[in-house]
């Protein structure tokens, strides 16, 4: 999934590169809110559980399977400057030790995963939590929605720079239907697997679901009357 | 997982490149990637040159061709997409083995693969040359910002862990006669993801909490101060991106 060198030119190449550093300097700022000050420990392994499930093959039909792009399921999980740190991280590994996604195209896969996909995500997430009835099972549900959506809009980013920066002349309406229609259908997997882990973590953990901090009623602690703290 | 012991690309050996200093290393093959990038797509002759280069420097390396060309399966992907192009790109159409194919879409498909192959072999090298560690050192002298330079060392610390998790969680289903087949078994791998990134939360607190208490204030201590580089080290680093950068002066010049 992740775009290799020489897809697009240099300028585009280095542009995205640059609008990629400017979004990771914002999140290193906006991520010491969503974490403890300082808890690298933490992003590095939600970064590893992002790369592992990345790993994880969903069989589909007939022997081929499909696997969690996991943009959206960050967003969710961590907050949006956390999930952009993290899938920056692992872009970048997987770059510099896996040779997958080129060095050059890092600047573009960066932005189109880490920030459109979390982005996105993100926001179809809380939209659509806005307009559901406050409960953790709506979740899940908006979830799977900011997945789907996160696939498309990355999909569609990646036209979008094809067109401006591409190094084969396509018409454009061409491979617009094409991406949309395949990220569409990759869309609705991820969006399917997006929402079951959330619904695994929420029914678990909720306090760990950084969307669904704002749904918990405070825990209280039951007193038996007579009893003297 | 593709991760044995840290990351299964490095490969074993004492050459010149391999003790570049990191930092060079990454930059060269930045430099390197990004002039065959710039290379026009009517061009031949100098993608032979960077390939010629690139060869030059996998020899040096003492990494073996078959080891590198193995692991440039990742490249699959895009040769699906680069060989579509010259049907779906516009311009004057050729006959090509019967078929009506794009000739600008053609050319362009050509210099697609040449540079994404290229672009693979030089990551490879510099993931098969570098270990993760002096990787992270690399990145750091390159002034990459310390607290990502932080976050990924603890994920090339800890991605042989999670996977090992995941291996057990994997075996744990096996056992108990789970087979994943089709669609219908989503929700059990999906099931265990969760349990997975609940383990992984809890194991990243852990650490945290655990390097708090042995006195950590907001960065690692480094064990070694960094070799200072000589000449030699600097001349080898900077050969691969001057011979590309040579090659693409040429082709400018002669056409």
């Amino acid at each position: 999934m992740h775009v290799p060198d020489g897809f697009l030119d240099a300028t585009t190449s280095v542009a995205t590169a640059v609008v990629a550093a400017g979004a990771i300097a914002a999140s290193l700022r906006g991520s010491r809110r969503e974490l403890d000050d300082r808890s690298a420990p933490l992003a590095g392994l939600v970064a590893t559980f992002i790369f592992a499930a990345q790993m994880v093959n969903f069989p589909v039909a007939a022997g081929t399977s499909g696997h969690l792009l996991g943009g959206a399921l960050a967003a969710v999980l961590v907050g949006p400057w956390t999930a952009t740190l993290c899938l920056t991280v692992v872009l970048g590994v997987q770059a510099l030790l896996f040779a997958d996604g080129g060095l050059t195209a890092l600047g573009t896969n960066i932005t189109l995963m880490g920030v459109v996909g979390v982005w996105v995500g993100y926001a179809v997430v809380r939209l659509s939590l806005s307009v559901m009835p406050r409960r953790l099972s709506s979740v899940p549900v908006a979830a799977g929605l900011g997945g789907l959506l996160s696939v498309v809009a990355a999909a569609l980013t990646f036209t979008g720079l094809f067109a401006v920066g591409g190094t084969v002349p396509v018409q454009v309406d061409t491979l617009l239907t094409g991406m949309v229609s395949v990220h569409t259908l990759i869309g609705l997997g991820e969006a399917v697997l997006t929402a079951l882990v959330v619904g695994t973590v929420v029914g678990v953990r909720p306090d760990l679901v950084h969307v669904a901090r704002s749904l918990r009623s405070p825990e209280r602690l039951p007193t038996r009357p007579g009893v003297h703290s | 997982m593709g991760a044995e012991h840290g990351h299964t690309l490095h490969y074993h050996a004492h050459s010149l490149v391999h003790r570049l200093p990191a930092h060079l290393k990454i930059a060269s093959a930045l430099g390197f990637v990004l002039l065959v990038v710039a290379t026009p797509r009517g061009a031949t002759w100098p993608y032979a040159v960077h390939l010629l280069a690139l060869l030059v420097a996998m020899r040096a390396a003492r990494v073996p061709a078959a080891y590198l060309l193995k692991r440039a399966v990742v490249e699959v992907p895009f040769v699906a997409f680069a060989l579509a192009m010259p049907f779906i790109a516009t311009g004057p159409r050729v006959d090509v083995l019967g078929l009506s194919v794009s000739e600008p879409g053609l050319v362009a498909a050509g210099a697609l693969l040449a540079k994404g192959t290229l672009g693979v072999l030089t990551a490879l090298l510099l993931a098969a040359t570098t270990e993760p560690a002096d990787l992270l050192v690399g990145l750091a002298r390159l002034r990459v910002p310390a607290r990502l330079v932080e976050i990924m060392g603890f994920m090339v610390r800890y991605v042989d862990v999670v996977a090992a998790e995941w291996r057990r969680m994997s075996v744990a289903r096996t056992s108990r006669l789970f087979d994943a087949r089709s669609p219908r078994h989503w929700p059990v791998l999906a099931r265990s993801l969760g349990v997975l990134f609940v383990r992984s939360y809890e194991r990243g607190e852990r650490v945290h909490l655990a390097m708090l208490s042995r006195g950590y204030t907001g960065s690692l201590p480094t064990l070694a101060a960094p070799a200072a580089i000589g000449p030699a080290q600097v001349l080898a680093g900077a050969a691969l991106p001057t011979v590309a950068a040579l090659a693409l002066a040429g082709q400018a010049v002669l056409g």
